[in-house]
């Protein structure tokens, strides 16, 4: 009835867990308590988890996103907490059971369930209103692909309470991932959140890469698109290219695990090189789909804030192009020490520290918008210097690796986690929340707050220096990652400067929730009713904040790039008012079908982590019929009259002038 | 004033930095002990000082320009649409290119001369080379010595200055073999006859590990490679002769082929020959491997790595190692 699930899979003797669990339920009951005695559900249904609005949508993964945040934060800290503690023979808190489960839970869901919904939110906000479009080209899908990813993070989280997650590390390499060497349901938790969610990302791919390919707004060349625009297509077309990679690995992966098969198995002719080969074929693309969209909002915030066109735009999408092909050819390097011979070790190698070519030349075009500019130190231009600053000692270090018979001293060891941490919370973190003070009046119409914001950063940048760089430090000792205790004693005081550095990004992730908090309090003082907070150059500010459902009550037409600066100074330096007459407006409408779609998912992975086949049957089922129901649903459309945008319009605009 | 949070914090980053890197040089890898160690990091020191070149510009350049031209510096010139100058972009895209050119040639040159499969000559004055066998196990190494006929787990002796042939492979998952002070790691897997070829040119204890993740009990696959004069290593072969134990295929290998936690060294006196071979033949015989180890199929269904493993107990070790002056 239940397959392999049993009450003894309930971890009760884990007192960490059982209080996490505790804390958690009652945090959800207060939730869901406050949801009812307010009566939002029908609220939360109509305008949230069935909408198709992109806003909205971008919204809700920043909110998973930052959630998910604390859980991996959470076990970051316990991971540094443990190896500051378990030096020369002692154990630490955490046993290796434990402790393995939680490095693999945190690169996951950092990576997958942070960073990406990062991402793909930032863009789900932006690039419809950059681009001038009223909605993406697939917008049920849209919202399926959120479903879908969402459903990874519930399975994810479950694996806490039920049964355990995967001790294998992030990419649980085989055959350490066999059902020979890890027999237990955590692997399984791994594969199905990766698989669905990876599906919902494939799906954002192709939605976003048709979005931005087809559904420009009149005169909008590609040459004339913002820079985040540009690097989400590249991203968008790394997903497409690479996602499918990891679905069919992970698809093997489960057929030797499920049914038996030898594709990367030791024995019987399986090849687990080959699944280290198309994992990093994968996961090499991977880091640059969360690194370009980075770039993109650095680049938007730089030319806003430093008032002056971005410095040598032809040069800046070329180069992402170069980084979008370039990250197919590298993959190699992340395993040089595999032993292929000396040719095919200096061609990864060499094709690697290429890209550091394109990307030093961003660095240096955002170094000349600064150049001759105004630059106002706003705290998205702080994250932005420090980026700046981060990135490139983290992209020395990538390039130190990249030089193969260096990498085989360094591989392996914590210098590799300073390499990727530098470059992800450097590169990644900073970018995104650059990009989340930075569009955030967009998305709710009202700034936040700065002082808060630049506290953050200051906790996040000295705090990054003091975790990592005593990491780079230890690797020349001989340190290597993964490692649940050490024996060498002398290691532990840079280990307890590591921890206190992890104790300073906790303070930055305090400090953003107090903004948002105070934010909110402060709304009022706070409140942008112009649409343009920043005096900013790019489309999304041509529209109220936060946007009409619509976006624009006229598509605009642009014929140069920074297109909203340029209406701005046709029209005497302030922004045109859309006016009358108006024409109905064609609209997708929200999906119920969708949501139940991810749910009954979230079920199908359970029911597949447990070997529970009635139920995984019901609910694949289910997921069927749901679909079918939504192709022959033909109403899922409609216009909004002319009279309606009229009286839209009229009151966005009476509430600018009465503020005025 | 608007500039202090950026010099302290400037301030701050450098005062943390310069312990670092003062910490940095007596480490294994700054203080190598051996050719491939050494040049390695010659190799090292050289990416990195070739990429200050790019990297002190731009640090210094983005601190300066972002403090020259802030809004309140209104003595700065305000360019609003100037955004490109070819002689500056072909500037910013030729110094990457040299740059890049130069580490590429020194990686093509270095991939060859550093391959980890490329045999070392044994120059004058050193001894002929030799051959370890190196087995990764759940989880510990086992070292087999082919010409001396004798095995060991968690430790392995060399004489100074004789070039090592190390054959690495795994009876298990996949780990790594890596002796930090000597130079270069290579992986160890399952089924495959990987190499790497070491030298140590001065005498003393150095740590070695395994780097690959490999399970529960991979923080403890750590060994020492004893380095002593050829007489101190006849010495120590003599002692492992001595030992009561033998390492048989497949019986006794499969014994020890049995998940343990926790470090541990043992020797074996004697050992079948073509050892190494049989246990990578094991993995291409039709399913050989899979159905000795269902044997421990409990244990890794009961799962590892709970805090229950013996660890914290004295490595049973037989006799004194073998060099403890060379180890001073």
């Amino acid at each position: 009835m239940f397959g392999k699930l049993s009450l003894d899979d309930i971890p009760i003797h884990e007192p960490i867990l059982v209080v996490t669990f505790l804390a958690i339920a009652l945090g959800g009951l207060v939730v869901v308590g406050a949801i009812t005695y307010f009566k939002k559900w029908g609220y939360l249904w109509r305008e949230w988890l069935t909408s198709i609005d992109h806003k909205k949508l971008g919204i809700m993964y920043f909110i998973v996103a930052l959630v998910m945040l604390l859980r991996g934060f959470a076990d970051a800290f316990m991971m540094r907490s443990q190896l500051a503690m378990a030096s020369a023979g002692s154990e630490g808190f955490l046993p290796p059971h434990h402790y393995d489960q939680i490095f693999t839970a945190h690169g996951v869901i950092m990576i997958f369930f942070v960073a990406m919904p990062m991402v793909i939110g930032l863009m789900n906000l932006v690039v419809p209103l950059q681009i001038g479009a009223r909605d993406v080209a697939f917008p049920f899908l849209n919202n399926l692909s959120f479903w879908l990813f969402a459903a990874g993070v519930i399975l994810v989280n479950v694996s806490l309470f039920v049964g355990e997650f995967a001790t294998t590390g992030w990419l649980a390499y085989v055959p350490l991932s066999g059902i020979d060497y890890s027999p237990g349901v955590g692997v399984d938790y791994w594969i199905w959140a990766l698989q669905i969610s990876g599906i919902g990302t494939t799906l954002t791919g192709i939605n976003f890469f048709v979005t931005i390919i087809k559904m420009r707004t009149k005169g909008m060349k590609m040459f004339h698109m913002p820079i985040f625009t540009w690097t989400s297509l590249c991203a968008n077309v790394l997903i497409i290219a690479s996602f499918p990679i990891l679905t069919a690995t992970i698809a093997f992966l489960t057929l030797d695990r499920y049914l038996g098969t030898h594709f990367f198995t030791t024995d019987m002719g399986g090849n687990m090189m080959m699944y280290v080969n198309l994992i990093w074929a994968w996961g090499h693309p991977e880091v640059y789909i969360l690194i370009l969209p980075a770039f993109g909002v650095f680049s938007e915030v730089i030319a806003t804030f430093a008032r002056k066109r971005l410095f040598g735009y032809g040069t800046m999408v070329w180069a992402t192009v170069a980084i979008t092909i370039l990250s197919f050819i590298v993959w190699l390097h992340h395993f040089f020490t595999m032993g292929a011979g000396a040719n095919v070790n200096a061609f990864f190698g060499i094709m690697t520290m290429i890209i550091a070519i394109p990307t030093g030349v961003k660095v240096f075009n955002w170094l000349f918008t600064m150049y001759r500019g105004r630059l106002e130190f706003t705290s998205p231009v702080l994250w932005t210097i420090g980026f700046i600053i981060t990135f490139t000692l983290g992209g020395m270090t990538g390039v130190m690796l990249s030089v193969p018979a260096a990498n085989f001293v360094l591989h392996n060891s914590l210098f590799v986690i300073a390499h990727f941490h530098n470059v992800i919370i450097g590169g990644v973190v900073f970018g995104m929340m650059a990009g989340l003070t930075y569009w955030f009046p967009k998305a709710f119409g009202f700034t936040l707050n700065e002082k808060w914001g630049k506290r953050s950063f200051w906790c996040w940048l000295v705090g990054f220096y003091l975790a990592f760089m005593p990491l780079y430090v230890l690797s020349f000792y001989g340190a290597v990652r993964r490692m649940q205790s050490y024996e060498d004693g002398s290691w532990q005081p840079l280990m307890l400067i590591a921890w206190l550095g992890a104790v300073t990004i906790l303070c930055g992730i305090v400090c953003t929730l107090i903004q948002v908090f105070v934010s909110i309090r402060d709304r009022k003082q706070n409140q942008d009713l112009t649409g343009d907070p920043w005096d900013a150059r790019t489309l999304e500010w041509a529209t109220a904040s936060p946007p009409q459902f619509y976006n624009f009550a006229h598509l605009p037409e642009v014929n140069s790039v920074d297109a909203f600066w340029e209406m701005k100074q046709k029209n005497g330096g302030t922004a045109p008012k859309p006016k009358a007459p108006y024409k109905d407006i064609h609209m997708p409408k929200n999906t119920w079908e969708a949501p139940v779609m991810g749910a009954f998912s979230t079920v199908l992975g359970f029911a597949l982590v447990w070997h529970i086949w009635w139920l995984a049957i019901v609910s694949g089922i289910a997921i069927f019929a749901t679909f079918m129901a939504r192709i022959f649903n033909n109403d899922v459309d409609y216009y909004v009259p002319a009279a309606e945008v009229e009286r839209i319009e009229r009151e966005v605009q009476k509430r600018a002038e009465m503020q005025a | 004033m608007r500039r202090n949070p950026y010099l302290r914090a400037l301030g701050l980053v450098l005062m943390l930095a310069l312990p670092l890197v003062l910490a940095g040089c007596s480490s294994a890898l700054l203080d190598p002990k051996g050719e491939i160690g050494q040049e390695q990091r010659t190799l090292i020191l050289t990416a990195f000082g070739l990429m200050q070149i790019v990297v002190v510009p731009v640090i210094v350049l983005t601190l300066a320009f972002a403090w020259r031209y802030r809004k309140g510096n209104k003595d700065a010139t305000y360019a609003p649409d100037w955004h490109h100058s070819t002689k500056i972009e072909a500037v910013v895209w030729f110094i990457p290119c040299v740059i890049i050119v130069f580490l590429a040639l020194l990686t093509w040159y270095t991939s060859h001369s550093l391959d980890p499969h490329k045999p070392l000559e044994a120059e004058e004055g050193q001894n002929e080379p030799m051959v370890i066998e190196a087995v990764s196990l759940d989880w510990k190494w086992l070292f087999i010595y082919p010409e001396q006929g004798i095995a060991t787990v968690n430790e392995l002796a060399f004489p100074e200055d004789t070039p090592v042939r190390f054959r690495v492979t795994s009876g298990s998952v996949m780990n790594s073999f890596f002796i930090p002070q000597l130079g270069s790691q290579i992986y160890a897997m399952a089924g495959m006859d990987n190499d790497v070829h070491l030298i140590a040119e001065e005498q003393g204890v150095y740590r070695g590990r395994s780097t690959n993740y490999s399970g529960a009990g991979f923080a403890d696959m750590y060994f020492d490679a004893h380095v002593g004069s050829q007489e101190d290593f006849d010495n120590w072969v003599a002692q492992v002769r001595e030992a009561p134990d033998t390492l048989t295929f497949p019986e006794e290998y499969y014994e020890l082929a049995k998940p343990t936690e926790g470090h541990f060294i043992k020797y074996f006196s004697d050992i079948s020959s073509s050892l190494y071979e049989n246990i990578i033949k094991s993995f291409h015989a039709g399913g050989q491997h899979s159905e000795q180890m269902a044997q421990y199929a409990d244990a890794y269904a009961e799962g590892f790595g709970n805090g229950e493993s013996a660890k914290g107990d004295e490595p049973q070790t037989y006799g004194e190692s073998m060099s403890a002056e060379a180890a001073e």
